[in-house]
């Protein structure tokens, strides 16, 4: 029986011929990821060496990154101690794929890995955070842990006992729409699966309608793939994720993918077309609740978000200059822009887009998390509304229990924040 | 026998069980007073230790869906509750099992606050209704870390070997 990608890289991984789904491994690690909670990860790692007499050393710094994202600049004397803890733990560890709070290559994690050409095909990810199956964009295996786990990994160099995750494939055809894009198809997704439909199972995306996606678009079906519960989505790489890595990300030398053998064992497909595919928008307070924009339109919303690990691409930012060109953010909605990283804020700046944006009356703010999730930019007041490009709308999520958040994509984002209502972006739509 | 203190239904996140606003708060020491903050009334029994060591929140699926953040599972662990559920997400479950919080997986768990639970190895018998309902062993990876008192101290079992 033939493999499937997350098979293969954790077959490989684990220096094993051959590895099916339910067996266990231990894969060494190419990539370790933290943010702030570094700070938590440091004090396990230190406990692990607790009466051991052996040093506390990483077992290969150069496998590990740190990036500040989701409370920059710190908010609090707290978060400022625990990021100069951090920043000490880093320099004497000689970890060197850190970013600090910077406006040139600093940003979130999720855009930082990928633009700086630190994953590659065939890789295994691990990150304190959920969101890290964003990798899967280029050909990794990548998946969240937490803070105990990464410093067991950043121990031995690799994971402990990890079940080979069953896998669901997912063919995608069709043309999008005008203003439908991969936000859509990943939101139709999780309400086709639910929040639980891939829990401990990884989602390997094929079809025609993957193969034309951009990396950027990639990035945002893997990003959420974790909402459906999975421990990763994988689109397998290909001739654009040699051009992502080598134009954008300035990657030199061999690219290998790896591909799904013909006969890989799948615990089942599901074709998804997205010829027909409306602008889709997961309501309040799961992310399984999707509903077509057509059925929640003209829903007052006092705050719309652009940006986060989701949806703060220059491709996202362009959609919404675009929509927002020569209009103004609607009397009593406030519009908040953060771009994924500074070499994208940069890049907007450039290209006019944050111009767009000021002029419309938006607040663009540095990159990073933002209000996403509710730590100390963008709060709610009680029983407001947030329309929000970002990835999930729990109960509470933008930092207050009485709000609500509803997700949806640039396009129908930037079109509501216009009309200060839920509008979709098509003119003639219903 | 242990009390259900609290029933809770589908998908609850861990934005529900500590919320994003608090995760600056990372040692395991600290974080028990923020558990479950937005529903005010149970963190304040539980800040007031009104519930017992032991006692049991009943979960619907999912639970502990969401972010990775492992304080989600120290808050809990602070005050040693079992959590019952008919489903864990997987980060939560692993969280779990690498702290040594109770989580124990139950397909078919009908009960109610109030209701004592009592647990065998292989069911949870509810002693107020009388019915009796079958746990899902958990598998054999995930259980090796357990027996070792928790991934800190299996991790150091395992690097101690290597360095010998």
């Amino acid at each position: 029986m033939g493999m499937t990608v997350a098979e293969k890289i954790l077959a490989r991984a684990s220096g094993l011929p051959s590895v099916k789904a339910g067996d266990v491994v231990e894969p060494k690690v190419d990539l370790a990821m933290s943010h702030e909670n570094a700070a938590l990860v440091i004090n396990q790692f230190l406990e692990v060496y607790q009466g051991t007499n052996l040093q506390p050393n990483i077992w290969d710094p150069s496998k590990v990154s740190v990036i500040f994202d989701h409370r920059v600049p710190a908010e609090s004397p707290k978060t400022a101690s625990n990021q100069k803890k951090v920043r000490e733990f880093v320099g004497a560890q000689g970890v060197g794929k850190f970013h600090d709070i910077r406006g040139d290559v600093g940003g979130i994690c999720h855009q930082i890995l990928p633009e700086n050409g630190y994953v590659r095909p065939g890789f295994v990810v691990v990150g304190t955070d959920s969101h890290t199956t964003s990798h899967g964009a280029l050909g990794a295996f990548a998946f969240g842990i937490g803070a105990t786990e990464m410093a067991s990994v950043w121990t031995l160099g690799t994971v402990l006992n990890v079940e080979v995750p069953a896998t669901i494939k997912v063919n995608v055809k069709g043309k999008f729409k005008k203003f439908v894009g991969p936000k859509d198809l990943i939101l139709h997704l999780i309400g086709k699966l639910t929040a639980q439909g891939a829990n401990f199972k990884v989602i390997e995306f094929h079809g025609p309608t993957i193969r034309s996606m951009s990396t950027s678009g990639r990035l945002v079906i893997c990003n959420m793939s974790v909402e459906a519960g999975a421990t990763a989505g994988i689109v397998p790489a290909d001739k654009e994720t040699a051009r992502y890595l080598r134009e954008e990300a300035g990657v030199k030398g061999t690219i290998a993918p790896v591909v799904a053998d013909k006969d890989a064992a799948y615990e089942k497909v599901i074709e998804i077309d997205v010829s027909k595919l409306e602008s889709q928008v997961a309501c309040p307070h799961t992310v399984d609740n999707v509903k077509s924009v057509a059925s929640v339109k003209g829903i007052r919303v006092h705050q719309v978000v652009i940006g986060s690990c989701t949806n703060g691409r220059l491709d996202d930012l362009a959609i919404a200059a675009g929509i927002l060109k020569g209009k103004k953010v609607s009397q009593g909605t406030r519009m908040l822009v953060f771009p994924a990283s500074g070499r994208i804020y940069a890049q907007a700046l450039a290209k006019g887009y944050i111009g767009t944006f000021m002029k419309a009356g938006a607040v663009v703010m540095n990159p990073g998390c933002g209000p996403c999730l509710g730590i100390h930019e963008g709060a709610l007041g009680d029983g407001e509304t947030a329309l929000s490009t970002t990835n999930r709308n729990f109960k509470g999520r933008m930092g207050n229990p009485n709000s609500q958040v509803f997700l949806c994509s640039p396009a129908v984002a930037a079109a509501s924040a216009v009309k200060g209502v839920i509008t979709n972006p098509r003119k003639g739509a219903k | 026998m242990a009390q259900v203190v609290i029933k809770l239904g589908d998908d609850i996140s861990t934005d529900v069980i500590y919320p994003g606003r608090y995760m600056a708060t990372v040692l395991p020491s600290e974080t028990p007073q923020y558990a479950f903050s937005d529903m005010t009334d149970f963190n304040s029994k539980l800040k007031s230790k009104q519930i017992p060591a032991g006692s049991v929140i009943v979960g619907g699926k999912n639970f502990g869906c969401g972010s990775s953040r492992e304080q989600a599972v120290s808050t809990l662990k602070g005050h040693e509750l079992v959590i019952v559920a008919p489903g864990f997400a997987r980060i939560f479950l692993q969280n779990g099992i690498n702290l040594g919080l109770r989580t124990v997986v139950c397909p078919t768990i009908e009960a109610s606050e109030g209701d004592d639970l009592e647990f065998t190895n292989d069911e949870i018998v509810n002693k107020t209704s009388g019915k009796r309902f079958a746990i899902e062993p958990l598998p054999k990876a995930r259980q090796a870390i357990i027996d070792a008192g928790g991934l800190i101290a299996y991790t150091r079992k395992l690097l101690v070997a290597k360095s010998a």
